[in-house]
This record gives structure tokens, sequence and C-alpha cells, in this order.
């Protein structure tokens, strides 16, 4: 049998990041606690430090998308990096070029650390698996399957609003089925010790056997947002309208979009979480987006900082407080 | 290959389960065919002895599904290289399915498959016609024709029809010239594009599930228009225990219908396909583990008559995609008989069940007088030694497919001489690892 990639090199590092699944709390702790000393980064004059400089990150994107891509740009700069853009679902590929051919010829530019983003599940995999055992992948979403950096800023945020994971209800409401977002983090939140994890969603949009995952299944908004510390709402692509998944926008409105009165059966300090962008009106009330209850711009600019600190765990060539910083 | 007329097998365990043989007794061979067992007839002297002490004797394996890739994918394998492979493994009949380029939907196309795998000689490969032009699943193929040009069986290989009526009409036609039908079981509206078993692994690692309703939906409207029509027909590769308690239950009742199961679902597990290893990509899906237990079970008592290979060669690159976009299918030939044999040391079955599963069951589905060893039967006959502890690894194999999820496995059981018509196909050096 093939035997599964490993995250962690030798020594106990984390060399690829493709998946929270099979990380220890101890190594989620400690990207948390680097990313705290990141997040000053940001507010300085020079919004830059030298952990990865002379290295060169190549962002492969196979699937378009801005968000991500921006923030992992500009994670990779204020590293010191250098940034390589491929947007390959436009280029390569298109001229029949196979994924490997696509890294092979980027690995003979002499890149450390690809960045990719692909619409199949296991490609990140796929990619560690087969490239030069000196580069580092990071996942940035593959398909169903993962988008473990957009799971660890979203415990960033809930721990600095939080604190401990221990006594917290987190409730993610939509799309479970096709969210490699939620599958993240229902991985980091159990791996974190909360205490109750739920998923809220008409049975079209569960995956089978979704307990298994580690979660409560509600199919009720108002039963599972009762008394919760957190909700999560996922973004719901317009995609699942033209099926049989869902009858309407409307319909889900009604039934699964969060408002301000069916928030207040939650905890009086929950708070309102979403991975963007969203579909205001649909996944939850627009007022509801803008309000003091919602942290989604916080979670933006708190993603630059986890990305700073996973690249740097991955391929930075010293501590941020070091004092031995090369020089020149 | 040496060529003997006259040929003698002696001390080996002989296991011929249609004739309800399993004893230490010698075979004698002439001209192509079995002319005794147990005693040496008055007068006969053999060209060649084969010492078989601690070895089984038994009929040539007969595997229902290994594609060949020849014509229009030699660059994944060909006839040649596949029926060598095949010998290796035991394996003197194969009936391989249409879907070929061009396809086996006109008798030129099985003709050429034929006249080629006669002039290799080292299996006898019997094609399966395409049920449907094109397999499109439209309209039906000149089905007695094929048979003139010697399919022997109909098939749309791994393209279920989805249209209800022609998969009637297609029945129909098959049974008036007794051509009896392979069908995948799959309703490609709930396969929707997964990959893998809709279930716990499925859904952990994000990858499209194929739920087991896809395969019981579509057994039971194939066990309906059996029932309707009269119709033989057979499920080629079952997956799901419901599937096999309908399957039992629609025998019970008289209606014609048989199955097999790939010797890998009666192994792997959804389990497998964690790590996104794409070589456990396979149709149907790897599903559960009572699913696996089911079907083991179905092949105990004999709802499921045949196990197969569901040979699939392919070309590396085939397989280096991310798990989704990895072509399905496993090298499987040469796995055929240690995999079946290991149930038997986990005390699943007994040899002899085994053995009927590989040789005696797959021959009565095809309808032909091969499969056993009775006299004046075609002396097809493969030579294994039981004991034998091997790995497979990429060097070893013969096939020139190289995918597989048990490279590196230890295996035990292994062929030592394979006879197809009299004739040693197959002969393994003492010394080869």
């Amino acid at each position: 049998m093939t035997a599964p990639v490993q995250q962690l090199d030798g020594q106990g590092n984390l060399k690829h990041f493709l998946t929270i699944e099979g990380l220890s709390r101890d190594l989620l702790i400690e990207i948390l606690d680097r990313s705290e000393g990141f997040l000053g980064v940001a507010r300085q004059a020079v919004k830059k430090v030298p952990l990865c400089r002379g290295k060169v990150v190549a962002n492969l994107f196979f699937e378009t998308s801005t968000r991500t891509r921006t923030t992992f740009e500009l994670a990779a700069k204020r590293l010191s990096a250098d940034v390589l853009n491929l947007n390959i679902s436009t280029s390569a590929t298109a001229k029949g070029e196979t994924l490997l051919d696509t890294l092979r010829n980027l690995e003979a530019m002499h890149v450390d650390m690809f960045v990719v983003r692909h619409a199949e599940s296991g490609a990140a995999h796929f990619i560690a698996r087969h490239a030069d055992p000196h580069v580092s992948i990071v996942n940035a979403g593959d398909g169903r399957h993962a988008h473990p950096t957009q799971g660890m800023l979203d415990m960033f945020t809930i721990r600095r609003h939080k604190g401990d994971f221990a006594p917290l209800t987190v409730a993610i409401v939509g799309d479970i089925l096709h969210s490699r977002v939620a599958r993240s983090q229902i991985q980091a939140l159990n791996a974190l010790g909360t205490g109750e994890v739920r998923v809220i969603a008409p049975r079209t949009l569960i995956p089978a056997q979704a307990e298994t995952l580690g979660v409560r299944v509600f199919h009720s908004l108002p039963d599972g947002v009762r008394d919760a510390d957190v909700i999560i709402l996922l973004r719901l692509q317009r995609e699942r309208m033209s099926g049989a998944l869902l009858p309407s926008e409307h319909e889900y409105f009604r039934l699964f979009g969060l408002t301000e009165e069916r928030l207040r059966a939650a905890k009086p300090d929950a708070m309102v979480m979403h991975p963007g962008p969203i579909n205001r009106g649909v996944e939850m009330d627009s007022g509801l987006a803008d309000g003091p209850r919602s942290v989604i711009l916080e979670q933006v600019s708190n993603g630059i900082a986890v990305r700073m600190a996973i690249m740097s765990m991955c391929i930075g060539t010293q501590n941020l407080h070091s004092q031995d910083a090369p020089h020149g | 290959m040496a060529e003997s007329e006259h040929l003698s097998i002696r001390g080996g365990r002989l296991v011929d389960p249609a004739n309800g043989i399993d004893a230490l007794l010698d075979l004698h061979i002439a001209n192509g065919k079995v002319i005794a067992v147990g005693q040496s007839p008055a007068g006969f002297s053999p060209d060649l002895v084969l010492e078989a002490e601690g070895q089984v004797v038994c009929p040539g394996l007969i595997d229902l599904c290994a594609r060949l890739r020849e014509p229009g994918f030699e660059h994944k394998a060909t006839i040649a290289s596949e029926t060598t492979a095949a010998a290796a493994a035991g394996i003197t009949t194969l009936c391989c399915p249409p879907d070929t380029e061009p396809m086996v939907d006109t008798p030129a196309v099985a003709q050429l498959i034929y006249q080629t795998a006669q002039r290799r000689g080292a299996a006898r490969v019997l094609p399966a016609g395409a049920l449907t032009q094109q397999l499109q699943g439209k309209q039906i193929t000149e089905m007695a024709a094929l048979k003139r040009a010697g399919c022997v069986v109909m098939s749309q290989a791994d393209r279920p029809i989805g249209n209800t009526q022609v998969q009637r009409r297609a029945m129909e036609y098959a049974a008036s010239f007794d051509l009896t039908v392979f069908l995948h079981p799959e309703d490609a509206y709930l396969r929707d594009g997964g990959c893998v078993h809709e279930g716990r692994v499925g859904t952990r690692l994000g990858l499209p599930g194929i739920p087991a309703a896809a395969e019981t939906v579509a057994v039971a409207r194939d066990l309906a228009l059996a029932e309707q029509t009269g119709a033989h027909i057979h499920f080629r590769g079952l997956s799901t225990a419901l599937a096999t308690q309908m399957l039992a239950a629609a025998r019970q009742q008289g209606i014609a219908a048989s199955a097999d199961v790939s010797a890998h679902q009666l192994i792997l597990t959804e389990a497998d396909v964690d790590g996104f290893d794409a070589n456990c990509r396979v149709t149907p899906p790897l599903r559960t583990l009572a699913d696996r237990d089911a079907l083991r079970h179905a092949v105990t008592t004999g709802t499921i008559a045949a196990i197969c290979s569901d040979h699939q060669p392919h070309d590396a690159d085939a397989k280096l995609a991310p798990f989704p976009a990895a072509a399905p299918g496993i090298s499987a030939l040469e796995t055929l008989l240690p995999l079946v044999l290991s149930l038997v040391a986990e005390g699943v079955m007994d040899l002899a069940t085994a053995i009927a599963r590989l040789t005696s069951g797959p021959a009565e589905i095809l309808g032909l007088p091969v499969g056993r060893l009775d006299a004046g039967r075609s002396a097809d006959v493969c030579v294994f030694d039981p004991q034998a502890n091997w790995t497979l690894t990429a060097d070893n194999l013969v096939s020139r497919g190289r995918n597989t999820p048990f490279l590196d496995r230890a295996l035990q059981g292994r062929v030592t001489w394979t006879l197809l018509q009299g004739k040693m196909v197959f002969r393994r050096n003492r010394e080869e690892p």
C-alpha cells in the first residue's frame, strides 16, 4: 500500500500543512501562539520580518480565488519571501500540461513552498507525495477535503474572543456536505477540546454519517444555535440552488438564515463568523454581518497572521524574536 | 514452452469441484485433453511427468472480467502482455469486456481479439460483445452476428443503460439467442460523479460519494426486468450487502440471475482509501466492513458463484492525478489466486469452495464446458504451491499494469505450472524469488 504523506519531518517539525487531521493539540496551540506574535507586524511602520528572506513561495491556484490568494501573498511578503503567483486554471493545464508537469517546471525554478488550491479533494496530498523532498506544501483548499489555514484562522479568532475552547459550544450552519472549510473547522475544534461542535443544515447538505466527524447534527436552526457561544455561517454556493439540494434562497433564508431574533437563542455574548464572501440575505441578515456580534472582517486580518505563522514554521530560517538574524 | 503430447501430473492434491474431487490423484493428459484421473491408462507412457507433491492441481482458472486494452489502449497493455500475465497467474480462460477502441460492437473487432489471442496462445480469450452500439445505451447491437464471431456473452462494460426500455429490449433480444447479459449494476444519477463509497471515510476526506443505493436500485430494476423477460442476467462485480440479499431472494424465486465479485472487494474496504491511495480507486467503490463480510458470505453460500480479477492495467500516468481524477481499476490478474487463498487461510471458506468460485462457477455462468477435469475435457490445468510465501513487487509483476494496492504485500500461494489444452503456457523457475 502507498504510505500516507507525513506532515511532520523527522524532528516533529511542520513540513507540510495539508490538513488539520492528525496534528496534535500542542502543535495547533503553537500555531495559535505564533500567530499572536505576527499580529503586531501589521501595525509596524515597516510591515516586514526577515524570517523567510531568500525563500521563494509559489501560489499555485488551480481554482480562482481572490481573498485567499491575496492573504497568502501578503503573508509571504511580510515574511520577506519572494512570491510567484500562478493562476494555472487559465494557463498550463488548459494546454494539456499535467499537474505533475507543472510541478516539475516550477521545481526547476527552485521554489521552496507551494501554496496550492485545487478543485479535487486530495490534490495537496498528491502534490506533497510527488514534489521534490525539499519543497513544503501548504493546502489552500482542495475540493471538499480541507482548508486548514482557514480552519486555523477561525480558531485564532475564537481564541482571541473566548479564551479556552473547553467550555464552548460552536455551531456551524450551512452546506457541510460540500465544505472543506467546515471539515477543517470541525477537526480543529475537536483537536482543541471544544465542549460541543454542532452542524446545522437540511439533510441534503449534511454528509453521510456526519456524526462520525465528531459533531451533533441539527436540522433546525433555532434548536442548533440554542446556548451556542460561537456561530459559524458557511457560504452557500449559488449552484446548490439549481439541483435538488435546495428549493430556493428564500426558503433557505427563512429556515437557516441567521437573524438578530434567532441569535437571541444563543448565549448573550455569542459571536458570529463567516469565512466570506457573504451572500447577504441568504446566510444572514445584512445588519448582522456589520453588527457588533460579527467578527467577519477581523477574520480576514487574522488570516494574514495565521498564514505567516504556518509558512514560517514550514520554511522559516529562524524564530520571530531570535537575536541572531543573519544580515545582508 | 514444452510441447508434450502425453503428460502426467503426479502426486498432487487434485481439487476438481465440478466432479466433487479433492484427493491425492494423478492426472493424465494426451493430445490436449484429460484422458484419465488417478490410475494411468494401460499402455500410457508420458513424454513428461510433472512431480506435484505438496502442490494443488486444479482446473485452469476462469476470469469473467479482465481488460487486455487491445485494440486501442496498447500504451497500457496488450493481448500478448496480459495473456502472458494470466498464464503466470494460473488463468486459462478470460472474458474481456467490450470497451476497447474500437469497441466490440461489430464482428470484426471480436474476430481481431480472438485471432490475436489465438496467435499468442497463452490463454483462451473470450470477448464479450457490446449490448448496445458504442455502449451508448440507445441502439442494440447485431447480437446474433457477434455471437457467430465468438462473443459468448453480451455486456455494457461499466456503462449502465439509463433508459429502462432499452435495457428491457436488449435483454429480450439477447435472450432470443441464449446470450447471457453481463450488467454493471449502477444507477448513473445516484452515482453523480462520485468516486468512493458514500460513508464515513468519504465524508472525512471530502471525496464525492457513491451511495450503496446506486447499486441496489439498479439490481432491483434489473431483477424485475429479468423476471419480466426471462432473460439470463449476470451482475458483474457486486459490492453491497443488500444487493447480495436481493439476489439470493430472486434466485429463490427462480429468476435467472447470477453474480460475481472482484477479489479485491473481498479483501479491502473503504478504510483503505485513507491517505488518498489512488490504487484503491475502483468501480464499484470499496465499501464497508459489513458489506465486505456479506460479500464473503454470499461467495461461501454460492449466491455469488464466481470471483474475478476485474483486471484493469494502466499506464503510470493514469494514476498520477489527485484521487478523484485518477483512472479507476487495479492490475489484478496476478493477485486473483493469492487473495482468494488468503480467504481460505482465514477460514472464510474451504479450498474446494474457493477453487469452485474460480473454475466451475464462472464456467457455468459462461455456459462453456471448461473449468473441470474429467476425461475428455480440455486439459486446462493450474498447478500451484499453496504454501509458497512471496511478495508482489513492481519487478515481479508480469502484467504491464503496475497499478495495484497489493504491491509489497506478503502473499501466500503461487502458480508453478499452467497448462492450456495440454500445452505448458507457464512454468516458474525454481530459483525465482
